[in-house]
């Protein structure tokens, strides 16, 4: 007889079969995963998923019978039928016959499986690039970090972790038994109170504190083996980072609707963002007619009122580039949510402001205009506008190849105009929402 | 280490523990079970690798497929969202015999899994007749092996979307593409010239003038055309992938290879799906004797074998039909319980089973019968042959026909006198293999016209063939052969054509 251990033979045998399977299905995973994201909050969108497509596209035929017009079933367990018994046909799967017949169909109907969140991620985001990487060398370019990597039994004391240290003691005392204090005060009354009423039992008791002491000296409270120390390990610090700046206007105009497709909007592009860079900060900056950096929470949740002035925005953004991001080392992306409105003595500005102080900052620079789902429009314009910002910006479009603007009023339309913004290019701007 | 202490103590094992258990089980194995088994090899595997095994029907190595990649997602969905564990073993019909046990089992575990696989099943493997006249198990590993190459090969040369179409269509073809009857050998050339010379005598001895004056055979000139065409083509045939392998005009020589590494493969595998119940039977029997002996001469403690017990009984139940959980008979459950009834019919016998088995009841050897039992038999022939109206008894078995034009649904049989032959008979049916997979033979090629194929498929209780799948699998064959395809159905009894199906080849 022989053993073998397999256990250190390379994993995932069944890895390029997988891919296999998920190229051939690619188109239904596709179509699986933009519906799958449909439905989720943000932070769920990173998460590996469930995803299901239907089994047609996998289908393995093979020669098969349809029912035929008589069956034989032979079941046991009989309870109460006699033979030449005649029994009603089981509706749905209920008994007898129902058990083995009912769910077969079904199956073949969907097929279930788990995307890893890679796969996940990679389908998502397919064929799509982030535009003028400028920065992008420095993606490679690494320097040494110190991270903490779990526990050591050796170190310097400066790194002795005392929580974990009495754990480990604590541990090591329960194990061998060693009588805690109240222990042997106990005893020592017990036999203190042996030995007043002459009771037989002193000799025991006195034996039993000997042992209990013996044993507190031998077993010591601290030793050198419960010690743990804080242990840190070095690890490749990426210099490639990037910023995202999400500018939102609040002002009244802007509903919940709106929010949310901005919302929407916001978090793909934190995703593409963290799929490209190590690192990624994210800078809130909501406006009215004037500027204020917020948390997330406050950012999508409040509402403010004012009139609306969006260079008061470019303003704060520039001056938080200015203070903590240094354009040399950082990535910079901006995407500017709103639904158009601006005061028409500002919007010269705002483009001046855009064209000279922000774009030239900016990797990227995505304009989204949210609107109403019952303004919608249909045909080839339905992702243009006629509002005052949009107007304004217009002239910049064509000009920049580092910004991009669209127009959105529904949710289902969120990831096909994100796709449209950061197409690959020399891919045909194939998908056109509907 | 002497040979009445404890095999093991905890849950804990390492390789000599293995080795400990392996040699308790053989001597028993040898000694109180008269085994007959190939070399053990076992190996030692994680859950992941569990897993990937799983998706390649067990194998070690096998060529590569999306099929496989969908079945390892599947499998691995379920398994993560913890619906189902996974099995303790796979054992492979392989000379050394391979035996995968996982690491997360215990000691207990390993010992039970080691007597079920590398003893029971090995033993089937090796002795049963038709795992030795459809497989050749010093040479799975070496011919997957070369499949594999070949394949890769192929894939390099060809290109994969061009393999993967040719693999598509043979794997659709698989159930049609193994052999149910052993071919003729071929004779050499003494038997030959004595055949011959037998032949002329036994022509002279029967010489009659009279026959020459007999009006001529009505068979004219066409049939026997017909009848030579097939012959030449050694049509009617079965084996649909045999058949393109070697006929199919238009294909190249590495895609008939293909097509018959895919053949060869199924038909490696054709013996476990017509031995089941007496493939698990038997080594669910061997494992309930041998860790019964093992905690009988206390090489087990209590505390291992009411787990091995605990195990035992979950693979072994049956639950009865009116069960939420019931899902068809299991295999391990009728397989154990007929071999231990077999061992009660053998050893201690009552009148009924003296009518019934007169061969074997009271013959006092049930090792010597269930090993004879266990090489020559098959599913549907051990039951048909061996469910005992005892056991019938026990499983409360009953028959119900379901006719399309009757009303009700009728019991045609339960447990009586009356029952025992037609459950024991009807309960065989579902083993058989025939009833499964549907009958379809090759019958005609038009070589003079069209080249058309002609198949026939040989309609049974009015089963006919499902339409979506159907025209799937033509077109498939039609891709292979290059031409047209014409299936018929055929009522197996009437002999008329129920309904026809077509199909060309993919322009491409």
């Amino acid at each position: 007889m022989r053993i073998v251990d397999r256990r250190l033979n390379p994993g995932g045998k069944s890895f390029e079969n997988r891919q296999r399977f998920l190229r051939r299905a690619k188109d239904m995973v596709e179509r699986a995963v933009r519906d799958a994201t449909r439905d989720r909050a943000i932070g769920d969108l990173e998460k590996p998923g469930e995803v299901t497509i239907p089994a047609e596209g996998t289908r393995e035929p093979y020669f098969q019978h349809v029912r035929g017009n008589r069956r034989d079933v032979i079941l046991p367990g009989n309870r109460e039928y006699v033979e030449g018994d005649l029994i009603d046909r089981p509706k749905g799967g209920e008994e007898s016959s129902g058990g083995a017949m009912g769910t077969e169909d079904n199956q073949e109907d969907a097929f279930r499986f788990v995307l890893t969140r890679d796969e996940f991620l990679r389908i998502f985001l397919d064929d799509l690039e982030l535009p003028d990487l400028a920065k992008r060398r420095m993606v490679g370019a690494q320097k040494e970090g110190v991270r903490r990597a779990g526990y050591t039994t050796t170190g310097t004391p400066a790194n002795l972790s005392l929580g974990r240290t009495m754990r480990m003691s604590l541990a090591r005392r329960i194990a061998l038994g060693r009588p805690g204090s109240d222990a042997i005060e106990r005893m020592e009354a017990e036999l203190a109170a042996a030995s007043l009423s002459q009771d037989a039992a002193v000799d025991r008791l006195q034996k039993e504190l000997d042992i209990a002491r013996e044993r507190r000296l031998h077993i010591s409270y601290l030793d050198p083996v419960d010690l743990r120390y804080r242990r840190f390990e070095r690890f490749p610090r990426p210099v490639a980072q990037a910023v995202m700046f999400c500018l939102m206007d609040v002002s009244g105009s802007m509903t919940a609707h709106m929010k949310d497709l901005a919302k929407r909007f916001f978090m793909l592009l934190h995703v593409f963002l963290t799929r490209r860079y190590t690192r990624v900060e994210l800078v809130f900056i909501r406006h009215t007619d004037k500027a204020q950096e917020v948390d997330e929470e406050t950012f999508f949740r409040s509402v403010e009122t004012g009139g609306t002035l969006v260079s008061s925005a470019f303003v704060e953004m520039a001056r938080i580039v200015k203070d903590r991001y240094d354009p040399a080392s950082w990535n910079i992306y901006a995407a500017q949510a709103s639904d158009g409105d601006n005061q028409p003595s500002d919007n010269e500005q705002t483009r001046e402001l855009l064209k000279e102080a922000i774009l030239p900052l900016c990797q990227y620079f995505a304009y989204v205009e949210v609107a109403d789902p019952n303004t919608d429009m249909s045909g080839p314009a339905q992702h243009e506008s006629q509002s005052s910002l949009w107007l304004a910006y217009a002239t910049l479009r064509s000009q920049k190849a580092a910004f991009q603007m669209r127009r959105v009023s529904r949710r289902d339309h969120i990831y096909p105009v994100f796709r449209q913004l950061f197409q690959r290019r020399g891919v045909s701007a194939g998908e056109t929402p509907r | 280490m002497n040979d009445d202490s404890l095999l093991f103590e905890s849950n804990d094992w390492d390789f000599q523990t293995i080795q400990r258990i392996h040699e308790a089980v053989a001597r028993i194995a040898d000694e109180k079970l008269g085994l007959d088994i190939f070399p053990n090899q076992i190996e030692v595997i994680t859950a992941e690798q569990m897993l990937d095994a799983y998706a390649s029907a067990g194998m070690p190595l096998f060529y590569r497929h999306w099929s496989f990649g969908k079945r390892f997602a599947q499998h691995e969905g379920v398994y993560r969202a913890g619906l189902q564990g996974l099995a303790y073993e796979i054992v492979i019909n392989s000379n050394p015999c391979i035996s995968y046990i996982m690491e997360e089992n215990t000691a207990t575990m390993q010992a039970l899994v080691i007597a079920h696989a590398a003893f029971g099943h090995n033993h089937f493997f090796k002795n049963n007749y038709q795992f030795r006249q459809w497989t050749d198990p010093g040479s799975i590993l070496d011919y997957l092996a070369y499949a594999k190459n070949y394949i890769a090969n192929c894939e390099e040369r060809y290109g994969e979307s061009e393999v993967e179409r040719l693999l598509d269509a043979a794997h659709a073809l698989m159930p049609q593409g193994i052999d149910h009857y052993p071919h003729k050998k071929p004779l050499d050339l003494r038997s030959e010239e004595k055949r011959e010379r037998d032949r002329m005598q036994e022509r002279e001895r029967l010489y009659n003038d009279l026959w020459r004056t007999v009006p001529g055979s009505s068979r004219d000139a066409s049939t026997m055309a017909v009848d030579r065409r097939r012959t030449m083509l050694r049509l009617p045939q079965e084996n649909i992938l045999y058949f393109l392998e070697k006929t199919a005009p238009k294909l190249y020589p590495w895609q008939r290879e293909v097509l018959r590494i895919v053949r060869l493969i199924a038909q490696y595998f054709y013996p476990q799906q017509l031995t089941k119940v007496m493939n698990e039977g038997c080594a669910t029997y061997c494992h309930y004797r041998i860790m019964n002996t093992l905690h009988e001469t206390r090489r087990i403690g209590d505390g291992s074998f009411l787990e091995f017990l605990r195990s035992h009984t979950n693979v072994i139940r049956q639950p009865d039909c009116y069960d939420r959980a019931y899902s068809g008979v299991n295999p391990y459950a009728l397989g154990f319980d007929m071999m231990r009834d077999l061992a009660r019919i053998v050893l201690q016998p009552t009148e009924e089973d003296r009518a019934w088995f007169p061969e074997i009841a009271g013959r006092g050897d049930e090792m010597a019968v269930l090993r004879d039992i266990w090489a020559n038999y098959r599913d549907d022939s051990f039951i048909a042959q061996f469910l005992s109206p005892n056991l019938i008894r026990k499983w409360r078995l009953f028959h119900i026909v379901d006719e399309d034009d009757a009303p009700q649904l009728e019991v045609s049989a339960i447990h009586n006198e009356r029952g025992y032959r037609d459950l024991r008979r009807s309960l065989a049916a579902e083993y058989e293999a025939a009833r499964k997979i549907p009958d379809i033979q090759v019958v005609d090629v038009d070589l003079a016209g069209s080249r058309k194929l002609v198949m026939r498929h040989k309609v049974v209780d009015g089963k006919l063939l499902d339409l979506g799948n159907t025209s799937l699998v033509l077109g498939q064959i039609a891709n292979l052969w290059g031409y047209e395809i014409l299936l018929e159905e055929i009522d197996a009894t009437s002999e008329e054509v129920l309904k026809a199906h077509m199909a060309s080849p993919a322009m491409h």
